[in-house]
Formats: C-alpha cells, sequence, structure tokens
C-alpha cells in the first residue's frame, strides 16, 4: 500500500525529472567523458587526461585563477555588506522607500551586456563621463578599464552596481519576515536601534545573508559576461577569468580543451561552494 | 467537460508541433530535389533567392554591388546575413557549418583559417569550373585542399603596411624608412613636433598584431623555411632570431614610448580618425582599412600613404599581402545551381567593373586581366612598386595552417610592457602548440 502510494507520486515528478536528465545530467556526465578527447563537432579522439595538463600550462592560468578569486571575493563581500547596509535603510521608517527599493533593484534588470557596453564607453580614460566628471573636480581620472592593475577591479565595481539591488531585496524578504513581537520585547528592555539590529536583525536574517552569500560568490566565481563585454579579458591577459579563458579556447576551436576547462571550472566551484553553504546554513537560527 | 476540452487541446497543439517538427525536417530535401529536376526552367521564370553570409567588418559596398547586377542579369537575389568579425566570427561559421545551418553563399577568410575548416566536407568543389580561369593561381592555392579549389575572390588584395599622414611627413620633412632604425629615427621628430607617431587601437586587440604579422615579408625573406619549419614543430619564434626579431620591433615602439597613450582604450574607428584628422602620424594595419577611411574622410585620402614595414636593411625591403577573403558556396545548399552562375558572375569582367565601381580597391585584384582604375587610393598606388618588383609575400597565414588563437593578447602585453619580446614569442610558441594538436599536424 505505501510503496505504490510512493510510486504514484514519483510518476508526477517524471516530465520533469527527464528534460533535468536529458538537458542538464546527461551534458555533465557526456562532457567528463569529452574532456579527456580532442573532438570536433564531427568526430572525437580519445587522450586522456592531456587536455587538463594542457589546461594547467595555459600561461595565463595564473592570472586567470587570481582574478576569479579577486572577483568573486570582492564583490560577493560588497554586495553581502552593501546590500545588508541599503536594506536596512529601504526597511526603516525613511520616506519614498518604495521609490527607492526599486531604484535600487532597477540595475538587476538590465542585460548585462547593455551595461558592460554602457559602462565601457563611461570608463574611457579621455572621453568617458567619468573621468570627465573627475576632471571637473580637478582629480585626473585612472584609464579603468585600460590599466592592466586596474581593469578587473574595474569590472568588479559595476558588478556590483549591477548585483547589489538583487542582494538588497533578499536582505528584505528575510527582514520582512521576521516578526515585530521580538521588535516590541527590545523596546519594553530599553534597547536602542543598534541592539535591535545587532540582537533581532541580524541573527534572524542569517538565512537570507546565507543565501547572498552563496548566490553571489558561486555568481562571482563564474562571471564572464561582464568581463568579456568590458575588457575582453585585457588588456593582454590582466584581467581574464577561468570562465573568459575556457571561452577563448572554445573559439580557437579547442572544444576538447575547453571541455577540460570547464570540468576543472565545475571542481572548483563545487570545491568551494559546498563547505561554504554546509559551514553557513549550520549557524542558522530557527525564527 | 472542462478536463476533455483540455485534452483536446493538449492533443493538438502537440500534433501541431510533429507536423511544424517534421515539415522542419524535411523542408530541405524537398525544396533540393524540385529545384535539381527543373533548375534551367527556375531561373528563367523564377526569382531564386541566395543567402550570403559575411562578417560586419568587411566593407560590402562592392558585393552588393555585383550582387544588384547579378539580379538584373540573372534574376537571382542575394539576402546579405551579418555576422561578428574575428575569433567571435568564426565560432558562428563553426557552428552554422557543424548543424547544417549555413547560408547559400559563405564569405570567409582564405588562407589557414578556410583550410582549417575541414573544405571538403562543407563546399562545393569549384576545381572543374570553367569560370575558375579567370582567377589567380596565388589566389586558388589558399582557397585549396588537396588539389580541390573551394572559392572565389571575394575582393581585393590587401597589404598589412605602414599608413602615414603625408601631411605630417612633408611638414617635418621627412622620407619613407627604408630600415628599422630609420623608422624609429623619423618617429623620435615626430614625437617632438606634438604628434603620435604610431598609434596603438589595443581596445580593438586584433590591430595590436600587425607589427608582428605585417613583419613577415621580412622573415620569409632573410629564413626562407622558416614557415615550413614552424608548421612542423621544428623551429619556434622564441628561438629563431629573424621571427624573433618581428616582437623585438613591436617592444621597440613600447620602450621608446611612441604609441599613444591611451592605446589600450583606443578602438579602430579612434586610430583612424587620428591618422586622417593629422594627430598622428604611423598606423600599421591592414589596408582594407582605408575603404573605412574613405567613407568617414574621403577628402583625405591623397594625404594618407603606405608603406612597407621596414627591415633592418635597407636591401630587404617588400610587402607583406594578405589574399582576399574567400567566397565558397554551401554543399548541403539547396540552390546550387544558383550559387555556382552567382559566382562565375562575380569574377566576370562584366562582375569584376560592377565591384570596382562600387568599391575602390584596396589592393590588386587576383583575377586575370584586371587594371585598377586611376582614382584608386593614393597609398594602393604606394603599395603597386612593391607588386610590380615582386617584392611582395603573402602572411605567414597563407603558408602555414597554425595561426595562435592568442596572438592579439600577446601582441598587446608586449606593446604595453607587461611582457617582454622574448616572453611574448615564447608564450605565442606554446598557444600555437593547441591549435597544431587539433589540427593533428606532424611533428607535435
Amino acid at each position: 500500500m505505501k510503496s505504490t502510494k510512493s510510486l504514484y507520486s514519483y510518476g508526477f515528478l517524471l516530465p520533469a525529472g527527464i528534460i533535468f536528465f536529458i538537458f542538464f545530467l546527461l551534458p555533465t556526465i557526456v562532457s567528463f567523458f569529452f574532456s579527456m578527447t580532442r573532438w570536433t563537432l564531427t568526430d572525437w579522439e580519445f587522450i586522456g587526461l592531456d587536455n587538463f595538463i594542457m589546461f594547467f600550462k595555459e600561461s595565463s592560468l595564473n592570472i586567470g585563477f587570481r582574478n576569479t578569486f579577486i572577483y568573486a571575493v570582492m564583490t560577493s563581500g560588497t554586495k553581502v555588506v552593501l546590500g545588508l547596509l541599503l536594506a536596512v535603510l529601504l526597511t526603516s521608517g525613511i520616506r519614498s522607500k518604495d521609490f527607492l527599493r526599486s531604484v535600487v533593484f532597477f540595475p538587476t534588470l538590465i542585460s548585462t551586456i547593455a551595461v558592460g557596453i554602457t559602462f565601457s564607453y563611461l570608463m574611457h580614460p579621455s572621453r568617458g563621463l567619468i573621468n570627465t566628471a573627475l576632471a571637473a573636480l580637478g582629480i585626473q581620472g585612472p584609464n579603468w578599464l585600460g590599466d592592466p592593475a586596474l581593469a578587473i577591479y574595474s569590472v568588479g565595481l559595476v558588478d556590483i552596481w549591477k548585483g547589489v539591488g538583487f542582494a538588497t531585496v533578499i536582505y528584505i524578504a528575510g527582514m520582512m519576515s521576521i516578526p515585530a513581537d521580538y521588535y516590541e520585547a527590545v523596546d519594553i528592555d530599553g534597547g536602542n536601534a543598534f541592539r535591535k539590529f545587532w540582537h533581532i536583525t541580524l541573527p534572524l536574517i542569517r538565512p537570507a545573508m546565507n543565501s547572498v552569500i552563496i548566490l553571489s560568490f558561486i555568481g562571482g566565481l563564474r562571471t564572464f559576461d561582464l568581463v568579456w563585454t568590458m575588457t575582453k579579458g585585457g588588456p593582454g591577459f590582466s584581467s581574464d577569468l577561468i570562465a573568459s579563458i575556457i571561452y577563448k579556447q572554445y573559439q580557437g576551436g579547442f572544444y576538447g580543451l575547453s571541455t577540460a576547462g570547464n570540468v576543472i571550472l565545475f571542481v572548483i566551484v563545487a570545491v568551494l561552494a559546498f563547505p561554504l553553504y554546509r559551514f553557513l546554513t549550520k549557524r542558522e537560527v530557527d525564527l | 467537460m472542462t478536463f476533455r476540452r483540455r485534452a483536446t487541446w493538449l492533443s493538438l497543439t502537440l500534433a501541431l508541433l510533429l507536423i511544424v517538427l517534421s515539415a522542419c525536417g524535411k523542408g530541405g530535401n524537398i525544396a533540393g530535389s524540385s529545384g535539381n529536376k527543373s533548375a534551367k526552367e527556375a531561373a528563367d521564370t523564377e526569382k531564386t533567392t541566395l543567402t550570403l553570409l559575411i562578417d560586419n567588418q568587411t566593407a560590402i559596398d562592392g558585393i552588393q554591388a555585383v550582387a544588384d547586377e547579378i539580379k538584373r542579369e540573372l534574376n537571382i537575389e542575394t539576402k546579405i546575413e551579418l555576422r561578428p568579425g574575428g575569433t567571435e566570427g568564426d565560432n558562428v561559421v563553426k557552428t552554422r557549418l557543424a548543424t547544417s545551418d549555413m547560408a547559400d553563399l559563405m564569405f570567409y577568410n582564405s588562407g589557414s583559417l578556410f583550410k582549417a575548416l575541414n573544405p571538403q566536407e562543407y563546399f562545393v568543389d569549384l576545381t572543374n569550373e570553367p569560370f575558375m580561369d579567370h582567377v589567380l593561381d596565388s589566389f586558388k592555392d589558399t582557397v585549396s585542399v588537396d588539389g580541390k579549389v573551394y572559392g572565389i575572390p571575394g575582393g581585393s588584395t590587401v597589404g598589412g603596411a605602414w599608413l602615414y599622414n603625408k601631411k605630417i611627413y612633408s611638414e617635418l620633412g621627412l622620407s619613407v624608412p627604408k630600415t628599422w632604425d630609420e623608422l624609429l629615427a623619423n618617429n623620435d621628430k615626430i614625437k617632438e613636433a606634438g604628434y603620435t607617431p604610431v598609434i596603438g587601437s589595443f581596445s580593438d586587440s586584433w590591430t595590436s598584431q600587425l607589427v608582428v604579422l605585417a613583419d613577415y615579408y621580412n622573415v620569409h625573406s632573410l629564413a626562407p623555411n622558416f614557415a615550413e619549419d614552424y608548421t612542423y614543430n621544428k623551429a619556434k619564434y622564441a628561438t629563431t632570431p629573424e621571427a624573433l626579431r618581428s616582437f623585438e620591433k613591436l617592444q621597440s615602439l613600447r620602450d621608446k614610448k611612441h604609441f599613444n597613450d591611451d592605446a589600450t582604450a583606443t578602438k579602430l574607428e579612434d586610430a583612424l580618425a587620428m591618422l586622417a584628422e593629422g594627430k598622428a602620424a604611423h598606423y600599421p594595419i591592414l589596408t582594407l582599412v582605408l575603404t573605412n577611411i574613405n567613407a568617414n574622410y574621403p577628402e583625405m585620402m591623397d594625404d594618407i600613404g603606405a608603406f612597407a614595414q621596414p627591415s633592418d636593411t635597407a636591401d630587404v625591403n617588400g610587402l607583406t599581402i594578405w589574399m582576399p577573403g574567400g567566397i565558397y558556396a554551401n554543399k548541403e545548399g539547396s540552390k546550387i545551381d544558383a550559387a555556382k552562375k552567382w559566382m562565375e558572375f562575380f569574377v566576370s569582367p562584366e562582375g569584376v567593373k560592377a565591384y570596382l565601381t562600387a568599391m575602390k580597391p584596396e589592393g590588386p585584384m587576383p583575377i586575370k586581366g584586371v587594371e585598377l582604375p586611376d582614382d584608386t587610393y593614393s597609398a594602393v598606388k604606394e603599395m603597386l612598386p612593391y607588386f610590380e618588383s615582386g617584392k611582395t609575400a603573402p602572411a605567414l597565414e597563407f603558408y602555414s595552417p597554425i595561426k595562435g588563437p592568442s596572438l592579439e593578447q600577446i601582441t598587446v602585453e608586449v606593446a604595453t610592457g607587461i611582457s617582454s619580446a622574448a616572453e611574448g614569442a615564447a608564450k605565442y610558441d606554446s598557444d600555437v602548440e593547441k591549435q597544431a594538436l587539433q589540427l593533428g599536424l606532424e611533428g607535435w
């Protein structure tokens, strides 16, 4: 009796399961195989681990790893902190907060490519709006995207601008779900606003904060589109990320090599994200 | 009731979907067989439409003019589809070929990039077509694999040259340099006078390769076996002094600060404006940009000249040239006969005339018996002596199938001082290895 009931309910999962298997699971499994071949779209040759060896010999790979890590930590760290501050501001009693919430969220809605193209013009060293404005204040603006030491940070800033609204919205949702009773209890005990934030808000938005950390960190690790539209990994290789290195190998027609790169990226994201997730969820507090 | 209605809807939708899908699958075959049966009748009466895939970096006025003529004469309409240029465009081409989604006609590079596409699988063999007699053998070599020819020239040849502003040259009393040292000396004088000596447009990173690529005439003259040895892993850029010199020349421009300060943020269009408006003296680039300059600054065309990248001695002085992209016919296309007629017209005297009327050539045409008109750009006229005295060599990519995809990033690194010439050359050698392995060449 019990077994038929459970079989029956699994039937409902089947359509989604099939789609998931064909379009997500199967390509993942197949990619593990193809990462060990040199393939074109019509032909393949098994070469063992050569692709992985060659991928790790890639001269720009060190830069790619370093940039990917810097980028992920910088963008997710800033989004976590800035998003929280904005969320506190936007759940407080300030005027026109609905309007401000929309303003903060709008950049998330714009296409990344459009954002990238717009900012690459705004950040032009001599004609760009940003440096023109700085020049009016008497400051000589840097060559945002053309300076090899600065390019990845400039792209990171744009990523933060674009992504912080999403973090803020998750925080706001988390804060709205905290019952008012807790705050009243602090009022009765004579606590101030800071105490409310520190002892009530912060512990109770832990799940929201964890979502923000995980999403923005993984997002940062696998960022590609923004970097590609703004710098194409340049000047030279100075703003290359693992994802852009993989893309360039794919462009070069080295399909096996880029498949191997994707497998490596998959492993890196998994190795970093799972322990992070475990660590974070362990410390969540139930409402 | 509602349930039954819903079920009906569902089955109807499914049935429709199936019909659409099966039509998609068979569509090509149906059109193909009927096309073969009555091709001749159809050409006389019905209008045929061919699609032509071309990159958006190439000026298409000439091709468009021939296409208009073809529509008038043969009643074949040409629908032009644009794709991005560079490696991004290569992706579009490779993907469309592999998924049998290629246009009827494709404009694409000749030489090693084309040969890497596996042409015998995708394109119509034109070896025995009578109209191929019009095409120069030196061009046919660049679009042939295993003795079979697959393409017609899609334009004029192009030089990898140093474009220079003649007004600045005459103002400062400079003459065209015959050696690299003379060029650097000119640059110093130009810089003193307050102009930019050499334009770097590294925001469009492909343009950064030109100093290295346009040096190939010199490499070829001094180390004639380099291309072959390099293809079979017997010679390296880093260890062949004549080839390493190409990277060193790029580094010397950086060391002497001859590039514009904002080179990493400069795009091709900005660079052309700087050259035409007389703010900068030199721009090492492919002469195909002359068409772009002419579009924006037609009155400046007489002020722009061209010279070959000098070697270290005056007696080795010649131009590195690029053969035009070819136009190829899709083997799986449903209108191959029409495509062949289209190509026949394109290389016929009428076709060439229509082309040259609409677009001034960026170099001589690789089609027999064509003379350049009198109003040809002055830069192209300055390139002619190299052609007439036989001092030209096709670029390395026409000799060797391996061209590393990261050269443009590596040359940006050398040109901006991130890496030295020797480091750049070594990086390029390992970049090339990937290409050689993917192509399955001997010796790697």
